[in-house]
């Protein structure tokens, strides 16, 4: 739920926490979207950086040149002033994955665990249009939402040490992509050839918050020439 | 803007890379900043060797690097005494030196302090990504090809802005932080302080923790009392972005201080080290005691200007 007005947590001296909601919604997260939107385009003088996510956003600023109080009252007036038409039609990007097999090692516990079949958690996987509710935990990881409580599992009780960049986990009610090898404890049930994460591009993420994503499933060979498409 | 191979790597140390001041701006990405750990000594080391404070410098840990000098150029080491030595004579820390070529840069055993910074006249010229030089390690990218350096590695500086300093610049020893290894460090509550009981919060200022080797450039891991926070509350929360100096308590109760390579985070925090604190992050090593004392924000913030003043101060004595 969308909370009257935002709470301001202090994290640390230097940054700010600005709680919107106490929940994982699109009306919360859209709102973060606007005031993050908002503090971007119209930047506060003192702002160094922006970091949004679910239902908060970090502002991180330069206590030497703006203080804390003064920086408070500056978002406040932002939010106050939220245009709801200020953002941009979402863009839709479609992306494809190889479900199963070694590329998704955990899509057969996830079956068992909900008493399904493996082409039911895929068809239930690809259902949604999934919104980008934040990019976070590695450079370019999509938190995606939210996936259909037929397929909804736990993380595992023990994270893997190295999950392959492209590999396409569900935690809860959440799914998302590793954009990069990394650890992590998400069930991984696919994986897609589409590179999210490039340090040379501008943007470096594939994905930003507020995006829509859908999915597809292909073959390992259709994955492999998609690759060949693009080198 | 062609640079010099100016250092020819011999021995790599333990863990020995490139950073500057870090990447900023990208955290919307989950883009950390990264940079050099101790950032008050690699601003003194690049004002010792006449560039910008925030250039690319080689931060390393524990065991040094042996570092050949393929041109003459001025170097500043500081931050932790890693024992730097020039051609196997030990050398003076937060000066101005200048190494012929040829000449060997060389370290001993840690004395005092865990990370030293090494800048050289013109900055490690690496390529820009994404606004900084920076390595990140976790995800591969920046620094010099992404990675730590390694044994015959060849690195390029720019050319020094002016020529040689002539005069020795020396940082004043009185400027010069104390690293012990029992540290207060100064925190401010929150952000979720609220979250844990009394007993919790007086449990972790009480304690003295002692940091684990089970931690790296990602945070600092503490053993030591376990807190816990209220029984109404599960330690994980909804994901939400994280600095450099939060302190998170994940569900085995045992504090993490996040440094500069995480962005965003998913446990509670109890508390922030406060900015001016933060580059002794860079030097508490593993077995070294650590206290927390919480201050106020105005305290945090005067403390902040203390350093930078310090850092001001002796700027203007070197233009």
């Amino acid at each position: 739920m969308l909370y009257d007005t935002p709470i301001f947590r202090l994290m640390g001296d230097r940054s700010l926490l600005v709680e919107l909601g106490d929940d994982i919604s699109p009306a919360v997260n859209q709102c973060v979207q606007e005031l993050f939107t908002a503090l971007d385009m119209q930047p506060i003088d003192g702002v160094r950086e922006l970091v949004p996510s679910y239902r908060s956003l970090l502002v991180i600023y330069e206590p030497l040149k703006i203080s804390p109080d003064d920086l408070k009252r500056a978002i406040g007036d932002t939010y106050d002033h939220l245009n709801q038409t200020e953002l941009p039609e979402p863009r839709t990007i479609d992306i494809p994955i190889v479900y199963g097999g070694e590329q998704g090692p955990d899509l057969a516990y996830v079956a068992q665990h909900h008493h399904i079949t493996p082409q039911e958690v895929i068809d239930y996987h690809t259902r949604p249009t999934y919104r980008v509710y934040m990019i976070g935990f590695t450079p370019g990881y999509p938190y995606l939402g939210e996936v259909p409580d037929a397929i909804a599992t736990p993380r595992r009780t023990t994270p893997r040490i190295l999950v392959p960049k492209g590999s396409v986990g569900i935690a809860q009610k959440q799914t998302g992509i590793y954009s990069v090898d990394s650890p992590g404890g998400w069930q991984i049930i696919g994986w897609t050839p589409v590179n999210l994460f490039d340090p040379q591009a501008q943007p470096p993420s594939l994905l930003m918050m507020g995006d829509r994503v859908r999915f597809q499933a292909i073959t390992l060979k259709e994955a492999f020439q998609w690759q060949a498409k693009r080198l | 803007m062609a640079g010099k191979k100016t250092l020819e790597i011999i021995s790599p140390g333990i863990m020995t890379t490139v950073q500057d001041i870090g990447r900023y701006g990208y955290g919307r990405f989950g883009v950390a900043p990264s940079g050099g750990l101790d950032s008050f000594a690699l601003r003194i080391a690049n004002l010792l060797v006449g560039n910008p404070e925030d250039q690319a410098c080689l931060e390393t840990m524990l065991l040094g690097p042996g570092i050949r000098f393929l041109t003459e150029v001025v170097v500043a080491v500081t931050g932790g005494n890693l024992e730097p030595k020039r051609n196997k004579q030990p050398i003076e820390m937060w000066q101005s030196q200048v190494f012929k070529k040829n000449d060997v840069l060389s370290f001993g055993s840690a004395v005092s302090g865990f990370r030293a910074y090494i800048a050289v006249g013109g900055g490690i010229s690496v390529p820009l990504v994404m606004g900084s030089r920076s390595t990140n390690l976790p995800s591969g990218f920046g620094g010099f090809n992404g990675r730590t350096l390694k044994k015959d590695d060849i690195l390029v500086c720019d050319k020094q802005r002016d020529p040689l300093p002539a005069n020795k610049r020396i940082f004043a020893p009185d400027g010069v932080p104390m690293y012990s290894d029992k540290w207060q460090i100064r925190v401010v509550l929150g952000p979720q302080d609220d979250h844990f009981p009394e007993d919790s919060r007086s449990a972790f200022f009480g304690a003295t923790y002692t940091m684990s080797q089970n931690s790296d450039r990602t945070g600092i891991r503490l053993e030591g009392p376990e807190i816990r926070c209220k029984p109404d509350v599960d330690a994980s929360i909804v994901s939400e972005g994280v600095i450099a100096g939060s302190i998170q308590i994940p569900g085995d109760g045992k504090p993490i201080i996040i440094l500069g390579e995480t962005v965003t985070g998913g446990y509670r925090k109890i508390a922030t080290v406060i900015s001016a604190d933060l580059p002794l992050m860079g030097q508490i090593k593993p077995g070294d005691s650590v206290q927390f004392q919480a201050v106020s924000l105005p305290e945090a913030h005067l403390a902040l200007k203390k350093m930078e003043d310090r850092i001001n101060d002796f700027r203007r004595t070197i233009i």
